[in-house]
């Protein structure tokens, strides 16, 4: 079994963003770029599934779109321990785009599983699993919080509202994979660090897909009104405030 | 051209969050110079479909085949997609909730049709189609330009006010289709289900407890709170990490994403990860030993001070009240 893990490469959670080009795009200078997260978690899934031989995984690869900038994110991905890599090189326009690069990665190299992060921590879209999964007209599972593999079957435990439901769906599928599919993301050890640096990086050049959707400006939220402090002998004034000023309970 | 919004529902049952989203899809029909067709799938009677009329739904397409009882992905976006086109929808809206991010990029996919993802405002221009959308967990917002014939938005839960529309006229369409089993690819083997608990992402008020707690079994005036204020619980993420409180209750950038109208947020400082799960909140209250934690800034209410000695102080409070 091959599996595919889809990675994006974000700026650190804790980057206060600022922007340029007269706000038309994010300003990258001291950015420090990072895997997204739910793909760092989906990229440990993935090799904790390939570490017991019993589920038969034979490989996890990870897939990029993006410039030569973003190879030191691959290469963290390849340190982490995925066995290579493969490099769509263009500039991610929108999920649509990236989606259609994947689905065309897919269909050549064949993958049974394909993972990926519930979202982004930069568009906050939750749309190219679902779309990769549309292209190549295969299932999809999405809110992913277990992944196993038994009798060479995936079974998957995804959320629902007020609760969980236990799945099993035939290969090839795309698991959309949110909080609680590995407890922590794995961190490269040393040695993973020096295989990294001779593991193969495959490139693949773009096909011409036309992007759908195309930020023109961006803003930053509305700061809030002030802080008013309540003293902590008479907590009864807030319930007070909540109750005759907010007039939320 | 018609606006379409697809109303899910639970055991039969529509809720807040499907009201909210045919006043949104109305508010976008009035824009547009359009009407609002509602498309519902699995078995709803009529006197609820009738409810969807009351937020400006001019109909409804109901959906009643049962094999569609799991949400199948594929099938349910291959279902909504041939409404959109028999319908002509220009726009299609859909929840931003478990089963809405499972639909929605499928049907982009499907109908060529890009996606405008957790919306909280109606579309800021309609030529060019442009929406008011949250990117980097909150910290900023995007002017997002959507550039197909068709147009997909997705709608943040708790963002957009109802909006009754008093004699509102609306008609129920049947819409029967064959569903070949061979496309029905998702199994469901077993399902666990909480009953009688508040769902953090319905809630109009949630209480919830970080680090500052201290420990698992200081929960229990926190809870009381909650109840009395009939809201729903939930933590920060340290705290589901080291396993005092369950994971579905974690809000937070990797957590829940809420917007409850009231967020109390005690003992948690407020790190970047965990606002950006909770900086919708209309409302968000502080309590923290800490003066300079960054939660008060997000806040426009706090207590400085021991959670340990103030919770038990609102609860009497809360109960005077009443």
């Amino acid at each position: 079994m091959k599996i595919l893990v889809c990675i994006s490469n974000v700026p650190d959670t804790t980057t206060k963003i600022k922007f340029a080009e007269g706000n038309a795009s994010v300003d990258t200078a001291g950015i420090q770029w990072v895997i997204n997260p739910w793909d760092e978690l989906s990229l440990t899934r993935a090799l904790e599934l390939k570490d017991n031989p019993a589920n038969g995984v034979n490989s996890v690869t990870v897939v990029h779109v993006g410039t030569a900038a973003s190879e030191p994110t691959i290469r963290k991905a390849l340190a982490i321990g995925a066995d290579d890599a493969i490099r769509v090189n263009a500039d991610s326009s929108d999920a649509f785009f990236v989606a259609a690069q994947i689905a065309e990665v897919v269909r050549k190299e064949q993958f049974d599983i394909i993972m990926c992060g519930i979202e982004s921590s930069d568009y906050n879209g939750s749309l190219v699993g679902g779309m990769i999964s549309e292209f190549l007209g295969i299932p999809s599972v999405s809110a992913v919080s277990d992944l196993k593999i038994e009798n060479g079957q995936p079974l998957l435990t995804r959320e629902i509202d007020g609760g969980k439901e236990v799945v099993s769906v035939s290969v090839p599928l795309v698991a959309i994979v949110q909080k609680g599919i590995a407890k922590e993301p794995r961190i490269a050890a040393m040695r993973g660090i020096m295989m990294a640096r001779t593991k193969p990086v495959k490139l693949v050049e773009p096909m011409a897909v036309e992007s759908l959707t195309q930020v023109v400006v961006f803003e930053k939220p509305a700061p809030r009104a002030a802080c008013k402090y309540i003293d902590a002998e008479n907590p009864a004034q807030l319930i007070d405030l909540l109750q005759n000023e907010a007039k939320v309970i | 051209m018609s606006v379409l919004v697809y109303t899910e529902n639970w055991d039969g049952k529509f809720k807040k969050l499907s009201f909210e989203l045919v006043s949104y899809a109305s508010g976008v029909a009035k824009m547009a110079g359009t009407s609002v067709t509602a498309v519902s799938i699995g078995k709803v009677d009529d006197t609820e479909l009738k409810k969807l009329g009351n937020y400006g739904a001019s109909k409804i397409v109901a959906v009643t085949n049962e094999k569609l009882s799991t949400l199948d992905n594929q099938a349910y976006a291959s279902v909504i997609s041939e409404i959109a086109l028999k319908e002509n929808s220009g726009v299609i809206i859909i929840s931003n909730n478990n089963a809405g991010k499972a639909i929605a990029p499928r049907l982009s996919v499907r109908l060529k049709a890009g996606v405008g993802s957790g919306v909280s405002r109606l579309p800021l221009n309609l030529n060019p189609f442009t929406v008011y959308k949250r990117t980097y967990s909150g910290n900023a917002f995007a002017h997002l330009v959507i550039k197909s014939d068709i147009k997909i938005l997705t709608l943040a839960q708790n963002s957009f006010d109802l909006a009754e529309t008093p004699g509102n006229s609306c008609m129920i369409e049947n819409f029967s289709l064959t569903v070949d089993e061979a496309h029905l690819k998702t199994v469901v083997k077993d399902v666990q289900k909480q009953t009688g608990k508040i769902l953090l992402t319905d809630a109009d008020i949630v209480v919830s407890g970080g680090r500052g707690m201290k420990s698992p079994d200081n929960w229990s005036p926190l809870t009381e709170l909650a109840s009395l204020l009939g809201a729903a619980t939930a933590c920060s993420r340290p705290v589901s990490d080291e396993g005092w409180r369950p994971h579905d209750e974690h809000t937070g950038q990797t957590g829940k994403i809420i917007a409850p109208n009231l967020y109390i947020a005690v003992g948690i400082s407020g790190a970047t990860q965990h606002l950006a799960g909770i900086s919708s909140s209309k409302y968000i209250v502080a309590i923290n030993t800490d003066k300079d934690a960054p939660i008060f800034e997000a806040a426009q209410y706090g207590i400085v001070g021991d959670a340990m000695k103030i919770l038990p102080k609102l609860v009497e409070a809360v109960k005077a009240k009443k």
